[in-house]
């Protein structure tokens, strides 16, 4: 399991921080293609939907996560992951394989489960990004998180992030009325600890209470 | 992942200019194949053209079938109910594939252009002749369970890994392709992917600069009685071992057409034209089943450690025969 499962402090032991410095002497472009005119930023270019843009080197990008739009500068190659841990802070979302293949950095994107690690962050400006985060109200926990606590569905809870997000939106689209539904369409959420009939148990007892996301 | 410029076109001829006239450039829809492949820098792009505001949307009716947009994603055309309804086996293929996360991600242009699983090509610290044309293919005395019984040449055995386009060159669909000059053709799906021969490398028609517009269906009875049944090494979430996508038309015991392709063990989506010609005009009983099984496969060339699909790409297509035609 350790295999699959890189520290925080060295998810990318070979590759610069999309913040560093070194990487501040690329090109900084952004602009309309076919324009004589370039306007200076992104967030420009993103309301001219009309028109295409481009982005070189290190940039700003707005993102709106959990409702509040915040500014990063990085790299067209910098994945909605990395922004959200690297940038902003918010290390709920999991990089567990990098390559969507365990569903630790699940997020939803206006409204839809995605693998944030397969997700550009520059791809990712405009729309609306629900992290683990941003899932309680204050206090107050969402009825998926207090299911987990009270059906035990994590031992180590590096999964549980992901398995939160995507047992949300399981819910929100109707795919959780059997439990083999929940197994079926929780697929995409590995747990090597293996809680599965506890995460099944958690998310079902959502499901009967009624609960619409 | 090494660096790249990030393009976000409007209209296809920006898009497919953008690609054609820069080398190292690539459209990006979904990202899920692609962005895997540039991480193991197995593909290497400076250039990526985002085409997720190009107009290739939609899933609807026409007059003689199916047309599908090729930016919609895997999760929208696998429930929808016109594709649920009237042609099952696309509907299945599309749910039975990656996870609820990458369905919602991936594009059905994207996904006819996935790349193969094959370990060897995945990994840049082996040789690979469709990663590096001529460099060997250790796959053929290697780690081959996975990879094509049907197909293969001496350059590669790697497997086509998709579902969907099993489902579709089973259906007769076809690909709209548009180029740099706006000029659109249509090519069969049957004839879009290649097998490896000499040049693993090309993988299918498709020209640099050139877009996958929409996917066609046509409309037939033996579409409407259909079903995709996949064989994996887990329940769900995993690549087909084997895959069957079937459909039938049978009227009293007759069988009047049918359509067989098989996945997970070709290198290029299989249609077996061969089992399609002893099922038709046969009774719908087991012996046919098994006779066009043992047709569909006639031709397979199993390595050391994929022997064993060749039995069972035949139990799987007779089993999906057998429970098509059960079928009301």
């Amino acid at each position: 399991m350790t295999d699959h499962f890189t520290p925080d402090s060295a998810a990318q032991p070979d590759g610069p921080a999309p913040n560093d410095g070194r990487r501040s002497f690329i090109k900084q472009a952004t602009g309309l293609l076919g324009l004589a005119l370039a306007p200076p930023l992104v967030g420009q270019a993103e309301r001219l939907t009309a028109l295409s843009k481009k982005v070189a080197g290190v940039s700003e990008m707005k993102l709106k996560v959990n409702g509040t739009v915040r500014t990063i500068k990085a790299e067209p190659r910098t994945t909605l992951l990395d922004a959200l841990r690297e940038n902003l802070d918010l290390t709920g979302s999991k990089k567990g394989c990098d390559h969507g293949q365990c569903g630790a950095c699940t997020v939803l994107v206006d409204g839809r489960r995605v693998n944030s690690c397969l997700t550009l962050a520059v791809m990712s400006q405009g729309k609306e990004i629900t992290t683990v985060e941003g899932l309680a109200k204050g206090e107050e926990l969402h009825p998926l998180q207090q299911a987990f606590i009270e059906h035990d569905g994590f031992q180590c809870g590096y999964c549980t992030p992901g398995q939160l997000m995507s047992g949300v939106a399981c819910l929100k689209e109707g795919h959780a009325k059997t439990d083999g539904d929940v197994r079926e369409w929780m697929s995409g959420n590995l747990c090597r600890c293996g809680a599965y009939p506890n995460i099944v148990a958690a998310i079902r007892q959502v499901e009967k209470s009624g609960f619409k996301s | 992942m090494e660096n790249f410029t990030y393009l976000q076109a409007s209209q296809a001829k920006e898009a497919t200019a953008a690609v054609r006239d820069h080398k190292g450039a690539a459209f990006i829809a979904g990202g899920t194949t692609l962005l895997d492949l540039m991480k193991l820098n197995v593909e290497n792009h400076n250039q990526l053209v985002d085409i997720n505001m190009l107009a290739f949307k939609g899933v609807e009716q026409t007059a003689d079938g199916l047309r599908i947009g090729a930016l919609e994603r895997m999760s929208d055309v696998g429930e929808n109910p016109l594709v649920m309804q009237q042609y099952p086996v696309i509907s299945q293929s599309l749910l039975q594939a990656a996870s609820p996360q990458l369905r919602n991600m991936a594009s059905i242009g994207g996904n006819l252009l996935q790349r193969t699983r094959c370990g060897y090509f995945r990994d840049t610290a082996f040789p690979c002749n469709k990663r590096q044309p001529g460099s060997g293919c250790p796959a053929q005395e290697g780690e081959n369970r996975n990879l094509a019984i049907l197909g293969g040449s001496k350059a590669c055995i790697a497997t086509y890994p998709g579902d969907l386009a099993v489902a579709l060159v089973a259906l007769d669909a076809v690909v709209l392709l548009e180029n740099a000059k706006g000029k659109q053709r249509r090519v069969p799906l049957l004839d879009f992917h290649l097998v490896p021969g000499n040049t693993p490398q090309r993988e299918t028609v498709i020209e640099p600069g050139e877009l996958i517009v929409s996917v066609t269906v046509p409309a037939a009875a033996h579409a409407r009685k259909s079903m995709y049944l996949k064989v994996r090494d887990r329940a769900s979430y995993a690549f087909a071992l084997v895959s069957a996508a079937v459909g039938l038309d049978v009227q009293g015991s007759q069988i009047r057409s049918a359509r067989v392709a098989l996945g997970g063990v070709g290198t290029k989506p299989w249609r077996s034209l061969t089992a399609e010609k002893i099922l038709t005009g046969a009774p719908a009983t087991e012996a046919t089943f098994r006779a066009a099984a043992a047709a569909a496969v006639r031709d397979a060339q199993p390595r050391e450690q994929n022997r064993f699909k060749l039995e069972l790409a035949q139990n799987t297509l007779v089993r999906a025969l057998t429970d098509v035609a059960a079928k009301a």
